[in-house]
């Protein structure tokens, strides 16, 4: 009896043990992958804080002994390297009026799949996450055509006026689909029963959206505004091509283009550069990816 | 009965108000409306979208038959020559080894991805919980970066002259001092696929990690007491549980990295861009807009955009699927 009690206490003791062992090992592959992941992103941070003398010396040190906003100056400097604040302007511009477009056009299409069964309503949701599968690449020709056509790149419109509507509406037609989606996710998170609680109270339907719908939906909207935002804020193929001179340059292509031909490359501008693009999206991607991440995979839920 | 059943015919919907017994409205403008609500939601999301996606998708069709550069779109009317585009692309060895090369490097990189993505989520269930909460943060800060921003960090890191990695490896022992990691296609393309797997990553691991929490604790823990090594354990305990999530993340990392066009173009960068080491999106960046022949460029893109279409099919199918299913 006593023999049979003992043994398998031994033997869970001796698998714990194992188990501790197991974890240490495991935390340290864990670090090791940590250091791998973030170091591009340390590198970038730590170099647009260093002097030059640590950045082009024999050794390269981590950490900065005495770190300088020197490389930040430069980089927004008018004449190293013009067109900063012009960038920073035309950024803000077409990615708060795509923003506000999108969200407000695709909230009403997200309302429809999500409160209403309608004919059509499968063709729909294919064309949307159909649209959203399209490799940009193979765009670019016919986009550029048809707004060349009617002033809406460069070329045809020495004005940046033209160029940054025709980005604008480029960048509404393929971020409405994501928006779509999610808020589509969003609004069916809202329990059914609450609007209609409201409404056997004797609120009207639109009273019911306006009371109920909306203020539970607002984070929704406030999460999906934000990722239209990085997305826009992140474009490259569509912006690169229609805005292809340097008054209308958004931040992004404005960073694209800062080494320009120089063979003398100042990493340090370089660096900061790309921590002042990076900035905002960082911020924002924190505060939103807990609750935007799943949209595209939501198709895994029912195997 | 829930707004979600309601019928699509006229017919019926008319048969069910009056089922609703609600004193009949003589004339139905209210009923009129409520049946046309959805489409009238829909129509700001069909006219956008159809206007600047769908004309010039209309606009790709015609002008892949057409004899169309810089003087054709001054005069904003092109030749028609039929399938002469089509067929001098389609006999060019450029496009087939471009084709070929952008296959085998979407083989690598998603296999890559998915691999370690799965690699690492199942790493994140195993450290201390003082490891998985710096780890996944620093996951969603990689993620978070802009893709030209990552492009002039990899570009700087990998630098000749001064770059990081070429120091570590020297310490090491391994490795030229100066080593240009941009030498051959291989590498160039190598150099791309590692910025792309570190970016893409992210989004792997946590949503595997996410499909790992449903992966019931005591079964894993029976499995093991019936003496089931670890690998016997992820076979037929955890991999049947994430296998949908992991087919959509395979999917969709097809469905991008075949398509990819940023990380390629600034990386490799356009004076080292050439028929040796073109990707798709590259080719019929270059090859339509850049050299301005825009016919041909058409030709290239609806055979890439149809290439896409076929790889597309499944995710399509399973979203629409688990939206019916709900």
């Amino acid at each position: 009896m006593s023999v049979t009690a003992v043994r398998p206490r031994s033997a869970v003791q001796h698998r714990r043990r194992r188990r501790r062992l197991g974890r240490a090992a495991w935390n340290a592959v864990g670090i090791a992958v940590l250091v791998v992941m973030a170091f591009p992103v340390f590198w970038m941070v730590s170099t647009a804080f260093k002097p030059d003398a640590e950045i082009y010396g024999e050794a390269p040190t981590w950490f900065s002994a005495s770190p300088t906003l020197d490389h930040f100056g430069d980089a927004i400097d008018s004449t190293l390297h013009p067109g900063f604040w012009d960038a920073v302007k035309n950024s803000v511009t077409i990615v708060s009026v795509t923003v506000v477009l999108s969200v407000f056009v695709a909230f009403l299409a997200a309302v429809a799949l999500a409160k209403y069964s309608f004919t059509g309503r499968k063709l729909f949701i294919v064309l949307m996450i159909g649209i959203l599968m399209l490799p940009a690449a193979g765009l670019i020709i016919p986009l550029y055509v048809v707004l060349a056509r009617y002033g809406l790149t460069n070329q045809e419109d020495p004005l940046p006026t033209g160029a940054i509507a025709g980005v604008i509406l480029t960048f509404l037609t393929f971020l409405l689909p994501f928006a779509v989606w999610t808020l589509r996710g969003f609004i069916l998170g809202v329990p059914r029963e609450l609007e209609e609680a409201a409404m056997v109270d004797g609120s009207s339907r639109l009273g019911a959206f306006t009371r109920i719908l909306l203020p539970l939906v607002a984070p929704g909207l406030v999460a999906t505004a934000i990722f239209v935002f990085i997305t826009a804020w992140n474009e490259f193929i569509f912006a690169n091509v229609i805005l292809s001179s340097q008054g209308n340059y958004t931040l992004t292509i404005w960073l694209s283009h800062f080494l320009g031909t120089s063979r003398n490359t100042d990493w340090g501008a370089l660096m900061a550069a790309s921590t002042l693009t990076a900035i905002p999206v960082v911020i924002f991607f924190l505060l939103i990816q807990r609750k935007i991440a799943f949209g595209l995979t939501s198709g895994s839920v029912k195997g | 009965m829930t707004s979600s059943q309601v019928p699509d015919t006229t017919a019926v919907a008319a048969g069910l108000d009056s089922h609703r017994a609600r004193r009949r409205r003589p004339f139905s403008w209210t009923r009129l409306y409520r049946g046309a609500a959805p489409y009238l939601l829909l129509l700001p999301v069909v006219v956008v979208i159809g206007t600047i996606l769908g004309y010039p998708l209309y606009k790709l069709v015609t002008l892949s038959f057409q004899e169309y550069g810089l003087p054709e779109l001054i005069q904003r009317k092109g030749t028609w020559i039929g399938f002469d585009n089509y067929e001098s692309v389609l006999r060019d060895s450029i496009f087939w080894e471009t084709l070929l090369r952008t296959v085998i490097f979407t083989v690598a990189n998603v296999g890559l991805t998915i691999v370690l993505g799965t690699l690492i989520a199942l790493l994140l269930v195993r450290v201390s919980t003082w490891v998985r909460i710096p780890l996944t943060v620093v996951l969603v800060l990689a993620w978070s970066m802009p893709a030209v921003v990552a492009v002039q960090v990899f570009y700087w890191m990998t630098n000749f002259q001064n770059g990081i990695l070429n120091y570590v490896l020297a310490q090491v022992g391994i490795g030229a001092e100066q080593h240009d990691w941009y030498a051959t296609t291989f590498s160039k393309l190598a150099m791309v696929t590692v910025l792309i797997v570190w970016g893409a990553i992210p989004f792997v691991t946590i949503s595997i990690y996410a499909g790992l929490a449903q992966v019931p604790r005591e079964l894993v823990e029976a499995a093991e007491i019936d003496g089931a090594g670890p690998l016997r354990v992820f076979r037929d305990v955890t991999f049947p549980i994430i296998k949908p999530i992991l087919l959509i993340l395979t999917s969709l990392s097809i469905i991008w990295d075949f398509g990819v066009f940023t990380q390629p173009y600034l990386l490799i960068g356009a004076s080292h861009l050439d028929e040796t080491n073109y990707l798709m999106g590259v080719y019929v960046f270059l090859q339509g807009y850049a050299q301005s022949d825009f016919g041909r460029g058409a030709a290239i893109s609806l055979l890439m955009l149809l290439i896409v279409g076929v790889l597309s099919v499944f995710y399509v199918r399973q979203m629409v699927r688990a939206e019916e299913a709900r």
